[in-house]
């Protein structure tokens, strides 16, 4: 196998492809690869210099602002096409995994009395914070459901996990509309329901923002329950968010105060270059 | 008599110098996000031959903590290499090219004496075409990792939404595992592709930047340079 370089006036199969100098031809071919090979230099460094502008756009949550409006674009895209009755596949409960992967301990480092622990909730309408103890919420009918939980980072995991419908908290306690309707029906809420929910840790370290049709998903959950045991303090003690239709991260544990909002509310990661939306 | 053969249309050359850049990029942001769960390895029970990746390769180009920028990244490009893609799918049946492209009845056997050729243990030149089989079969099958790459992307991106597309693909962690594995098909397509044009000369480099071959075609009639069109009949 003689591997000599090919000269570039020769083919592979050593033709020799040098055009006679000076004639039309040869004009022609110099003409048109010189032209070429400029327009694609140019190209080249107007891709470059355009791919550098929009690196150097300032920034919105982390992101060059026109990455983040197409990333918000691909986020309103998959809202437009999720339903509320698309549910996230269920798994048997013997599916689950044994020992739930922690990650992340955001907002649980500060210490935790759980006789004293309530849940604060700012109605929508005004008027005085209303404070909810875990009985309160273990009243409400328990769901039980295996699903499995995405991280942004990559990994999966199926975890049984049980606790009660936020829209069945929103149900029975109306604080998300302004004229403090209760949602009687997930596929009908009140017109005047807050379009986004704010949740944050008692400590304020950690907080995700949802969009309501989130919130009024049959599968997202107040959660205090993993393998039919109460939560751990890493797995976010006494009562944590759950909502399979999104990453890991917007699933916050240890839940201290919920706020209704008309903006998107402030989300930690988001903060920090992810996609608001986060859902999957 | 030698001419100057049209080969590579225009629109099949913006397609292709697009695509370059944005695979590139579609590559390296995919990197910040694999080093997020870098899971994979060959190997065998405790036995790994090899870790994707050493901690040296993230370290050596900077491939670590970028996993939001790298999704930013990757799902800002993903239109650019999905909508260039379509275009030139749209682009080769529009205008016949994917006559030249496809691979045929002969495209088999011809792959194995290209080849063949190429090792150096076949001394016949394979017949001179615009695609040889081989060709014809690398990218054809290319294009169809472009598709795999989009359907296990999105079912990777959105495995709830696109949970259909996810079971079929096996689950969320198979088809992170083959979005992988397709992505180290193109690094590898990549090496024999740029190998093979360094092989093939100028005159064919040329012809996907400006469009044109030169050609030493027999003659019989009239002499002197002209410029001919390619003939698909006798070239197809």
């Amino acid at each position: 196998m003689d591997q000599k370089p090919i000269p570039p006036h020769v083919s592979p199969d050593g033709e020799d492809l040098r055009l006679p100098p000076g004639s039309a031809l040869d004009r022609e071919a110099t003409r048109r690869t010189r032209r070429s090979f400029i327009g694609l230099g140019l190209a080249g460094l107007g891709g470059v210099l355009g791919w550098r502008y929009l690196l150097n756009r300032p920034q919105i949550e982390g992101v060059p602002a026109p990455f983040r409006q197409v990333l918000n674009a691909n986020g309103r895209l998959t809202q437009a096409y999720l339903r509320e009755t698309r549910l996230a596949p269920e798994f048997a409960k013997s599916q689950g995994v044994a020992k739930v992967r922690t990650n992340g301990s955001a907002g649980l480092t500060s210490a935790l009395d759980p006789a004293a622990w309530r849940m604060v909730v700012q109605p929508y309408g005004g008027g005085k914070a209303q404070e909810f103890t875990l009985a309160d919420i273990q009243a409400l009918p328990r769901v039980e459901m295996t699903t499995e939980l995405k991280c942004i980072e990559g990994w999966s995991i199926v975890v049984n996990w049980a606790g009660a419908r936020f829209s069945d908290f929103l149900a029975k306690y109306p604080l998300a509309s302004r004229s403090g309707q209760p949602v009687k029906d997930i596929a009908n809420p009140p017109a005047d329901l807050a379009p986004y929910v704010g949740i944050t840790t008692p400590d304020e370290k950690y907080y995700v923002g949802l969009d309501m049709p989130t919130v009024l998903h049959p599968q997202t959950l107040l959660c205090y329950e993993i393998n039919g045991q109460p939560l751990s303090l890493a797995h976010g003690a006494p009562l944590r968010l759950v909502t399979p239709l999104k990453y890991g991260i917007k699933h916050l544990k240890r839940i201290g105060t919920i706020a209704f909002a008309d903006t998107k509310p402030a989300d930690y990661w988001a903060e920090q270059g992810y996609d608001w939306y986060a859902s999957h | 008599m030698k001419k100057l053969v049209e080969k590579h249309p225009l629109a099949i050359r913006w397609f292709h110098w697009v695509n370059f850049p944005v695979l590139m990029l579609m590559i390296w942001s995919g990197l910040w996000i694999y080093w997020a769960n870098d899971a994979y390895r060959i190997g065998w029970g405790n036995t790994t031959l090899y870790k994707f990746f050493p901690q040296s390769f993230y370290q050596f180009v900077h491939l670590d903590h970028k996993l939001a920028q790298g999704m930013a990244w990757h799902f800002v490009l993903m239109w650019v290499f999905f909508i260039n893609g379509l275009l030139y799918v749209g682009y080769t049946f529009l205008s016949g090219e994917w006559r030249y492209l496809l691979p045929n009845r002969h495209s088999f056997r011809e792959a194995i004496e290209v080849t063949l050729h190429d090792l150096g243990l076949r001394k016949a030149a394979p017949l001179v075409q615009k695609y040889n089989g081989a060709q014809r079969i690398a990218y054809t099958a290319v294009l169809l990792m472009g598709v795999g790459s989009l359907l296990t992307g999105l079912a990777i991106y959105k495995p709830t939404q696109f949970g259909w597309l996810t079971s079929l693909l096996g689950g969320y962690g198979a088809a992170r595992v083959e979005h992988f594995v397709l992505t180290i098909g193109y690094v590898l397509f990549f090496v024999v592709h740029v190998a093979q044009v360094g092989r093939a000369g100028w005159n064919n480099f040329r012809s996907m930047v400006a469009g044109f071959e030169i050609e030493d075609v027999p003659t019989g009639g009239a002499a002197g340079p002209v410029l001919a069109q390619r003939e698909p009949n006798k070239r197809g």
